[in-house]
C-alpha cells in the first residue's frame, strides 16, 4: 500500500501541480509537500507529492557504491 | 564507459559475494512493508541470498493488520442506504467476520474504489444527500493524505464527507514484536516511504534500547540486496546501529510538512493489530476540532460481534512467527481467489505473495 512513484513537476497551481510519470500527466495535490518546484521530481502517493527525489544524493551513492565494488575486485 | 545495466550487475555481484562471505550464522531479517515483500519475490532476492540469511515478512501491509472489527464497522456502514463508502481497492475482499465489503457491494451497497483519498471529496460534492466515508487505512505514508483531505473538506464547507480511520504507525509495532520476542530478528528492513514521512530518528530505539541494527531502505532490487549486506555487515560485526540506504528520497528529518498536516488532525492512540492486539500509542484517531468527519463520532452504527476464522494464522504470520505454508488452509481452502484471512488478499500480503511469487517452492 505504501508504494510510491517518482514524477516531474511540470506545472504547478497553487495546492496542486501537474505532474509526468512516464509520458502521462496527471494532477496532484501539494498539500503534503509544499515547497517543491516546477522542475523538481517528487514520489507520488495516493494523489499526493509526499518526498522530493534528491538527484544529486541518488548519483552520490552510486559514484560510492561503484568505487566500493571496484577496490574489492 | 560501462553501461548501467553492467554496472548494477556488478554491483549485485559484489553485495552478493560480501553478504555470502559475512553471514557466517544464521540470521533472520525482517522487513516491515509489503512493498518490500513483493520486491523481494519480483527481484528473485531470496535466490540470490545464502541459506544463512533468512528473510521474513512483518507486520507491513496496512490492509492485513487491519482486525475483523474495523471492518465489521465498514459492512454496517454500507449497509445503511444513506451511505457512500469510498475505500482503495484493496479492502473490498478482505473478509470481516461474516462478510466482505465485495459481499455487500454484490448486494447492492454503494462502494466506490478510490486511487487518492482525495476523490472521496469530488463523490461527497457531487451526492449531497448521501454520507460518503473514506476508509482511512495506511501507515504514515498514507495517514497524512487522509489528514490532508479532511482539511481539504473543512476548507471546501463539505458537510457529508467523513473518515473510518484505522492508520497505524511502524514504530510500535516493531517495539511490541521486540518487546515480545517471538520473532527472533536479527534486524530490520525498514519501510522506505513511511520513512520519507517519519524520518530516522523514531526508529533510533532499535539499536539503543535492543541492539537490533534497521537499515531504511528503497524498493529497487539494488536498494535491498544493499540493505540486506549493510545489516549483514553490522551483524558480522557485532554493531547495532541504524543506517539509511535510500537517502535520495528520506531525508533525516523525513517530511516535516506532512507530519504537521497529519498532527493538525490526528493524535496517537492505541490501536488494535490482528496477530498482535492492541498496541499502545500505534494508531492515530481523529482530534476532537475534527470530531464531525469522524464517522463513529458523528455517525455511530453498530457492528455485528467480531469473531476470527479459527484456522487462519494470519496473525501469526504478520508477528513473522508462521510461515504461510505452515497454515493448514494455505493454498488449499485459503487461496487468493477465495481467501480466508487478510494476509492472503492483498497482493502485499504475505500469504498472497507466498502464493504468487513463490512459484511452488511452498510445497516443498
Ligand atoms: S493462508 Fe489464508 S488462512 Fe492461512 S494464514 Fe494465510 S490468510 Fe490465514
Amino acid at each position: 500500500m505504501c508504494l510510491a512513484v517518482p514524477a516531474k513537476i511540470i506545472d504547478r497551481q497553487d495546492m496542486m501541480a501537474t505532474v509526468e510519470v512516464s509520458g502521462v500527466t496527471r494532477r496532484v495535490s501539494m498539500m503534503l509537500l509544499p515547497d517543491a518546484k516546477v522542475g523538481d521530481y517528487v514520489l507520488v502517493h495516493a494523489g499526493f507529492a509526499i518526498q522530493t527525489v534528491d538527484e544529486e544524493e541518488a548519483r552520490r551513492t552510486l559514484e560510492l557504491l561503484e568505487e566500493l565494488a571496484g577496490h574489492e575486485e | 564507459m560501462r553501461s548501467k545495466a553492467e554496472d548494477s550487475r556488478r554491483l549485485a555481484a559484489f553485495f552478493q559475494g560480501e553478504i555470502a562471505r559475512l553471514a557466517t550464522r544464521p540470521v533472520r531479517l525482517m522487513e516491515v512493508c509489503g512493498t518490500h515483500t513483493v520486491a523481494i519475490f519480483k527481484a528473485g532476492i531470496r535466490q540470490l541470498l545464502p541459506e544463512a540469511v533468512e528473510l521474513v515478512s512483518g507486520p507491513g501491509c496496512p490492509v492485513c493488520v487491519t482486525p475483523n472489527g474495523y471492518l465489521d464497522t465498514a459492512v454496517a456502514y454500507s449497509r445503511r442506504g444513506d451511505v457512500i463508502i469510498a475505500t482503495f481497492g484493496d479492502m473490498l475482499r478482505v473478509p470481516g467476520s461474516s462478510s466482505s465489503l465485495a459481499a455487500e457491494q454484490a448486494r447492492g451497497a454503494d462502494i466506490r474504489i478510490v486511487y487518492s483519498p482525495l476523490d472521496s471529496l469530488a463523490i461527497a460534492a457531487a451526492a449531497p444527500a448521501k454520507k460518503v466515508i473514506f476508509l482511512a487505512v495506511g501507515f504514515e505514508t498514507t495517514a497524512p493524505t487522509a489528514a490532508a483531505t479532511v482539511l481539504a473538506a473543512e476548507q471546501a464547507g463539505l458537510e457529508n464527507f467523513y473518515v473510518l480511520s484505522a492508520h497505524k504507525l511502524v514504530p510500535p509495532a516493531l517495539r511490541a514484536l521486540l518487546t515480545a520476542g517471538g520473532a527472533r530478528v536479527d534486524g530490520f528492513l525498514l519501510p522506505g516511504h513511511v520513512s520519507a514521512i517519519i524520518g530516522e530518528a523514531p526508529y533510533r530505539f532499535l539499536a539503543e534500547e535492543f541492539a537490533v541494527p534497521g537499515v531504511i531502505a528503497g524498493f529497487e532490487p539494488l536498494d535491498v540486496l544493499q540493505a540486506v549486506y549493510l545489516l549483514v555487515k553490522q551483524i558480522a560485526a557485532g554493531e547495532a546501529t541504524l543506517a539509511n540506504q535510500y537517502r535520495r528520497v528520506v531525508p533525516p528529518d523525513g517530511n516535516p510538512a506532512a507530519r504537521a498536516v497529519l498532527d493538525k488532525v490526528y493524535e496517537e492512540a492505541d490501536a488494535a493489530w490482528r496477530g498482535i492486539g492492541v498496541i499502545p500509542a500505534s494508531g492515530l484517531a481523529v482530534r476532537d476540532a475534527y470530531r464531525r468527519f469522524d464517522a463513529p463520532a458523528a455517525l455511530p452504527v453498530e457492528a455485528e460481534e467480531t469473531r476470527d476464522h479459527p484456522g487462519c494464522r494470519c496473525g501469526g504470520v504478520l508477528r513473522g512467527e508462521v510461515r504461510p505454508a505452515e497454515c493448514p488452509l494455505f493454498g488449499k481452502a485459503c487461496t487468493p481467489e477465495r481467501p480466508v484471512g487478510s494476509c492472503m488478499v492483498s497482493v502485499e500480503g504475505t500469504c498472497a505473495a507466498w502464493y504468487k511469487y513463490g512459484a511452488g517452492r511452498w510445497q516443498a
